[in-house]
């Protein structure tokens, strides 16, 4: 049986673990060649370590082992010509592009008016400019393939606000704006842009100490047991977080053309987390 | 093998349009189904609605399929019509995982022609009817303790004030906002089940509902209505498969903590508004 995305060229940022890993592999296992690209590094005010190289070698060893393409680069969604070259790169190699997936992004944490400039303009530089740029490097390629599918991933933060993150939640709200403004823009093009707004994910971003001490203030080491509890109270369905599958899968139906005439759409994927 | 190998899915308004091709399309995912329609007229209703031979024709093309189907006669607004169908399919087809409100009627008239039951018809299909579907189909849900997806079928006018002044178009509007109210709250309190609940929101669908006489000159007399009513996307209309897709989506395994959420299938037009 043919795969969903069979034939079609995705390029997906912060493709070297966690949920762009999850969504490499997932669209190659329906038929899609990847355009992978992550910063591979350590970003200054992130409280967690960065992916690596060698990541990013595994999800093009996963990938491989689907008997699709990819094409991956160290290009960091801050540098526009880094990412440029890397997806102009990767549609020489693989004919064109399709899909594509904006879904680099960081965490961090402080309550905003103890932020520093710093730690707000990367935040503003990585989850919301390079949103921005990833789409602008990729629009031209869309308009030559006369339509295609951007799928922008926001968060639940994107919808609501949450305390101690304004940073975060300012640029997931932001790339709202800049969905829907897409949306209308490269309608005529029939290029379709959509958000899709994860709960807690089961990623590195997520399950770290800083994390778990943002949402546990009280408890000296808390554990991962502990912030399951917290996030599943967060949820009106009875678990504690998602795994990158579930975004994934919510990407694949957005991507294929079973959606192909959703846009302008925030779906969230959080168990209700919206709604309660 | 299917998406939805071994479910069982109760489908209201099921003999043609969005609830035929959403019978046809889980079926071809394994499903099984439980179909009902009331394959009747409603007299406040401009358009021919559904018929007997309608409801066969689904029942044939699911079990070319090589489905199991029970097809009933019955009407949304009739609880206790809609609970023997229920009962009688389940009994028949084993208990039901999927719930799809999907009947509906769309009574608009022209101004300065209104039928004065075309408020009253519409909230008592568009609203009730989802209300009892649900309320059908949810204690055997519960007491089987599986989890379950629902959907309601809701409408772009069930997020914006499309529908015009008339008292058929205000009904439809508000009977399709108020689904959404209905899905939120059911999310709510089904969720500690395992059940999920979302809507969906078709722009116009190339169906019987809206392609027809009536509906032409419907938006012929206000050119205004139909200048508001294009899509984003260049497209004049979708199909049905395009909201029985989002459906298949919706209540698979792939959105398993999907729930709470209102997903427009509409070309981008709400994102105009």
């Amino acid at each position: 049986m043919a795969g969903r995305v069979a034939g079609k060229v995705a390029f997906i940022t912060g493709a070297a673990r966690g949920q762009g890993r999850s969504h490499a592999i997932r669209l190659a296992e329906e038929g899609a060649d990847i355009i992978a690209i992550d910063v591979c590094e350590d970003v200054a005010t992130v409280p967690y370590g960065g992916a690596t190289e060698a990541d990013l070698a595994e999800t093009v060893k996963q990938v491989e082992a689907l008997d699709r393409r990819i094409v991956a680069r160290k290009a960091d969604v801050r540098d526009y010509n880094s990412l440029k070259a890397a997806l102009d790169d990767g549609v020489a190699q693989l004919g064109k592009l399709d899909i594509v997936s904006a879904n680099a992004g960081i965490f961090s944490s402080a309550p905003a008016a103890e932020l520093t400039e710093e730690q707000w303009g990367q935040m503003i530089d990585v989850n919301l400019s390079g949103v921005w740029r990833t789409c602008k490097a990729a629009i031209p390629h869309l308009v030559a393939n006369h339509g295609g599918s951007i799928i922008i991933t926001s968060s639940t933060a994107g919808l609501k606000g949450g305390p101690n993150y304004a940073h975060y939640v300012s640029a997931k709200h932001g790339v709202v704006g800049l969905m829907r403004t897409l949306a209308l823009e490269l309608a005529p093009q029939s290029i379709r842009v959509n958000s899709i707004h994860p709960t807690i994910v089961d990623t590195p971003m997520v399950q770290n100490d800083s994390l778990y001490e943002l949402f546990l203030p009280a408890e000296e080491h808390p554990t991962k047991e502990q912030f399951a509890a917290v996030s599943q109270s967060m949820q009106i369905m009875p678990i504690p977080w998602v795994d990158p599958v579930d975004i994934s899968n919510a990407l694949l139906f957005l991507a294929s053309d079973e959606a192909r005439y959703v846009t302008g759409v925030t779906l969230p994927v959080d168990a209700g987390q919206t709604q309660k | 093998m299917g998406k939805l190998e071994g479910k069982v899915a109760f489908i209201t308004g099921a003999a043609r349009g969005q609830g035929r091709s959403h019978a046809v399309r889980l079926a071809r995912e394994g499903a099984d189904i439980i179909a009902v329609d009331i394959c009747q007229q409603i007299a406040s209703v401009a358009y021919p609605m559904s018929t007997p031979d309608d409801l066969a024709e689904t029942a044939k093309q699911v079990e070319a399929l090589d489905r199991r189907i029970f097809t009933a006669q019955a009407d949304v607004r009739d609880e206790a019509q809609l609970k023997q169908a229920f009962e009688q399919g389940t009994a028949e087809l084993g208990p039901v995982d999927i719930v799809l409100a999907n009947a509906g009627i769309a009574p608009m008239d022209l101004p300065g022609h209104e039928l004065h039951q075309a408020w009253q018809d519409v909230i008592d299909v568009n609203l009730t009817g989802v209300f009892n579907t649900v309320e059908t189909a949810i204690p055997s849900m519960i007491e089987r303790g599986q989890g379950g997806a629902i959907v309601l079928t809701s409408s772009t006018a069930g997020i914006t004030g499309v529908g015009g002044p008339t008292r058929g178009g205000l009904g439809y509007t508000a009977s399709k906002h108020g689904v959404v109210g209905l899905m939120r709250s059911y999310a709510n309190t089904l969720a500690p089940h395992s059940i999920r609940v979302n809507s969906v929101h078709p722009t116009g669908v190339n169906t019987p509902m809206v392609v027809n006489d009536f509906m032409a000159q419907f938006l012929a007399q206000d050119p205004q209505m139909s200048n508001a009513m294009a899509n984003a996307l260049p497209v004049d209309m979708v199909e049905p498969v395009d909201i029985s897709n989002a459906i298949v989506w919706l209540v698979s395994d792939d959105a398993r903590y999907v729930t709470g959420v209102t997903l427009p299938v509409d070309a981008g037009f709400t994102n105009k508004k």
